[in-house]
C-alpha cells in the first residue's frame, strides 16, 4: 500500500504533528513500506475469528465507592508550563 | 570477590550476617557507575543522595531485627518509564524532560517497601519503542560486553547497568520483548511476567494491552526474588489479576524432570536466525533432556505473522496513549498563538523519530477507512497467534526457543531501517501478544565473546515453572560472567 503525500499530511493533522517536507517524504517512504510489509495478515481468511484485545480477560471487581485521598491541586499543577491560580493555560480559543 | 559480583541473593545473606552492610553496597554500586557509566551510559540519573538514606535505613532496620524481607538494602535501578515521586522521569523522551512526577509507580512503592535502595533512572529508547536504546531522546546506551555494539532496547540502561554491575538488580518493562532481547544481548537474566501479574499504575504506558513490567538480575533466583515483591493486585490498575502470587523462591530449585519442553519449528527454522544463537540454544535443549525433561518439536504455525499483527496494534494503542502530550499539563511546551498550533509544534520538537513513526502508523492503521483493514484484522489474528499456544499447552509445560535471532549488532547498524530493527523481535512479540509469561537467561557466548540468550515461554501465571526451568540450566550450565570493561 503505497501512501500519498496528501494521506501523510492527512494522518499527521489527525495526530497534531506537525512535519517538516523533508520528514513527509521520509515518513511516506517509510510507512509504504511497513504497510506494503503488513500486507501478508491478509493471506488470513479471519471471516470467522473473534478479534482479541486483551489476552488475559480477568472481569476487574468491583470495590466500595468510597472517599480516598488524591493529589492535591498544587501537586498536580506542579509540572504545568503556564498556569493562571489553580488552572492549567493554554492560548486562547475563543476570541 | 568483589561487592559488586554478589548476586541479590548473595548480598541478602552478607547483610543478615552483618559482614557488609546496605551503605557499603549503595557505596560499591556508586562507584562502579563513576568508573564505567561514562563508556557505558547506562544511567539518565543517579540519585546518591536517595539511595545512601535507603540504606542507611535499611542498615538501622537490620541492626534492630527489623528487616523488611530477603532485598531489604540490595540496591537497584529503575528504567526511567517509572514514575518516582520527587525524582524526574523522562521515558527516555525530550517531551517529558524535568517532570518530577508526584507520585511513585506502585512497582516502586513495591521496592521501597521491601527496603531496596533505588540507584537512579536508566536509559531507554524513547517511550519503550525501539530495540537499541538508540530512540533514546538523550543518548544511545553501550553493551557492556562490546561497547560498540548495543546492549538491545527498550530497557537497554537497565540490562548494560546489571550486566556492568553498576546494579544488583533492576526494572525494566516488556511490550514486545522490552526486557527479554536486552537481557539475551547482555549476558542477564529478563523476565516478563503475565499481562495482569505486575501493577502498571505510574508507568509511562506505551501499548496498553501488551505493557508488562518485569525484574532484571543476574541470576533466576534473584529474578524470582525480585518477582515475588512485584507481583500482586492492585486496586489502582483495573488489569492487574487477583490471581494468588506462588512462593517463587520456594519452587525455583525443583528442577526439570518429567516437565515436557516445546520447541517450536517456526523459531529454530527462521531466516536470519545466527548459526551461533541456533546451536547454542538446541545444546541448552540437550542440557534439558540430560536433566531429566522431555523434547516435544511444536508447530506454532501464526508465528510469521506475529510482526505484522505486533506493529499494527502496538502503535494504534500507542497514538492513542501518546496523545496526552500535548503542551498543557506537563512537559515540553511550545509557546504558539493557536491551541492547535502549540500542539502540533510542541509534538513536532518533543518527539523523536520513530515515536513519530508509530504515531503516524498507528493514527493511520485506527482511522476511518482503515480501521476494518488494519487494526481490526490486526486483533483477529492476534486471536490465531494466542490458539497456537493453547494448543501447545495442551502438549508442553514450556516452550524453549532464542530470545533474539542475533547476538549484539553495531550501534548504528540498524537504526535508519525500521524494518530491520523490528525484525529484531520476532521471537519475543508472540508471547506478549498471548499474554505469556516469558524469561530469557544466558545460555552461552559466540565465538567473538558476545552473550547468547535462551528464551523460556510458560502459561499464563505459570511464571514458577519458567523460573524452575530456567533455574535447572543455570544451575547445570552456569553462564553468569563479567563483561570484559577492565578497570581503566
Amino acid at each position: 500500500m503505497k501512501l500519498s503525500r496528501e494521506q501523510v499530511r492527512h494522518v499527521a493533522a489527525l495526530a497534531h504533528l506537525g512535519l517538516t517536507e523533508e520528514e513527509e517524504a521520509r515518513v511516506q517512504e517509510q510507512l509504504s513500506a511497513i504497510l506494503e510489509a503488513m500486507e501478508m495478515l491478509r493471506e488470513l481468511d479471519t471471516a470467522d475469528v473473534e478479534p482479541t484485545s486483551h489476552a488475559v480477560s480477568e472481569v476487574a471487581g468491583w470495590r466500595e465507592d468510597d472517599v480516598r485521598p488524591s493529589l492535591l491541586s498544587e501537586e498536580s499543577l506542579g509540572n504545568a508550563p503556564a498556569r493562571v491560580g489553580t488552572s492549567f493555560a493554554v492560548p486562547r480559543i475563543l476570541e | 570477590m568483589e561487592l559488586v559480583d554478589l548476586s541479590m541473593l548473595e548480598l541478602s545473606r552478607k547483610l543478615t550476617a552483618r559482614e557488609a552492610s546496605s551503605v557499603e553496597a549503595v557505596r560499591a554500586s556508586l562507584a562502579r557507575i563513576g568508573k564505567l557509566d561514562a563508556r557505558v551510559k547506562a544511567f539518565l540519573r543517579v540519585d546518591e543522595e536517595g539511595a545512601l538514606a535507603a540504606a542507611a535505613a535499611s542498615d538501622a532496620r537490620r541492626k534492630s531485627g527489623a528487616a523488611r524481607g530477603p532485598l531489604d538494602g540490595v540496591p537497584v535501578a529503575l528504567k526511567d518509564l517509572f514514575c518516582t515521586e520527587g525524582l524526574a522521569t523522562t521515558a527516555g523522551s525530550r517531551i517529558l524532560e524535568g517532570f518530577v512526577p508526584p507520585y511513585d509507580a506502585t512497582a516502586v512503592r513495591r521496592l521501597r517497601q521491601g527496603g531496596l535502595p533505588l540507584l537512579g533512572k536508566t536509559n531507554m529508547d524513547e517511550f519503550a519503542m525501539g530495540s537499541s536504546t538508540e530512540n533514546s531522546g538523550y543518548f544511545a546506551s553501550r553493551n557492556p560486553w562490546d561497547l560498540s555494539r548495543s546492549p538491545g532496547g527498550s530497557s537497554g540502561g537497565s540490562a548494560a547497568a546489571v550486566s556492568a554491575r553498576m546494579a544488583f538488580g533492576a526494572l525494566g518493562t516488556d511490550t514486545g520483548g522490552s526486557i527479554r532481547q536486552p537481557a539475551a544481548l547482555t549476558g542477564t537474566v529478563g523476565l516478563k511476567p503475565t499481562y495482569g501479574r505486575v501493577s502498571r499504575y505510574g508507568v509511562v504506558a506505551f501499548a496498553s494491552s501488551l505493557d508488562q513490567v518485569g525484574p532484571f538480575a543476574r541470576t533466576v533466583s534473584d529474578v524470582a526474588a525480585l518477582l515475588g515483591i512485584l507481583a500482586g493486585h492492585d486496586p489502582c490498575d483495573a488489569t492487574s489479576s487477583t490471581h494468588a502470587v506462588p512462593d517463587y523462591l520456594g519452587t525455583v530449585e525443583e528442577g526439570v524432570k518429567g516437565l515436557r519442553l516445546g520447541m517450536p519449528r517456526e523459531y529454530f527454522e527462521l531466516q536470519g536466525l545466527d548459526g551461533e544463537v541456533r546451536a547454542a540454544v538446541e545444546a541448552a535443549a540437550r542440557a534439558f533432556e540430560k536433566l531429566g525433561a522431555s523434547l516435544v518439536p511444536l508447530s506454532l504455525p501464526h508465528t510469521k505473522y506475529a510482526l505484522a499483527t505486533y506493529y499494527l496494534v502496538a502503535p494504534a494503542e500507542a497514538s492513542s496513549n501518546l496523545a496526552r502530550y500535548d503542551g498543557v499539563r506537563y512537559g515540553l511546551r511550545v509557546p504558539a498563538r493557536g491551541l492547535r498550533e502549540m500542539y502540533a509544534g510542541t509534538r513536532d520538537r518533543g518527539f523523536g523519530a520513530e515515536v513519530k513513526r508509530r504515531i503516524l502508523l498507528g493514527t493511520y492503521a485506527l482511522s476511518a477507512g482503515y480501521y476494518d483493514a488494519y487494526y481490526l484484522k490486526a486483533q483477529k489474528v492476534r486471536t490465531l497467534i494466542k490458539q497456537d499456544f493453547e494448543a501447545a499447552w495442551r502438549q508442553v509445560d514450556a516452550v524453549v526457543s532464542p530470545t533474539s535471532p542475533t547476538p549484539a549488532f553495531r550501534i548504528g547498524e540498524k537504526v535508519d531501517d525500521p524494518l530491520a530493527m523490528y525484525a529484531n523481535d520476532v521471537f519475543t512479540l508472540p508471547c506478549n501478544l498471548a499474554g505469556l509469561p516469558g524469561m530469557s537467561l544466558p545460555c552461552g557466548f559466540t565465538r567473538s565473546g558476545l552473550p547468547i540468550g535462551l528464551q523460556i515461554l510458560g502459561k499464563h501465571f505459570d511464571e514458577a515453572t519458567v523460573l524452575r526451568v530456567g533455574r535447572a540450566f543455570e544451575r547445570a550450565h552456569d553462564f553468569v560472567r563479567a563483561p570484559p570493561l577492565g578497570e581503566a
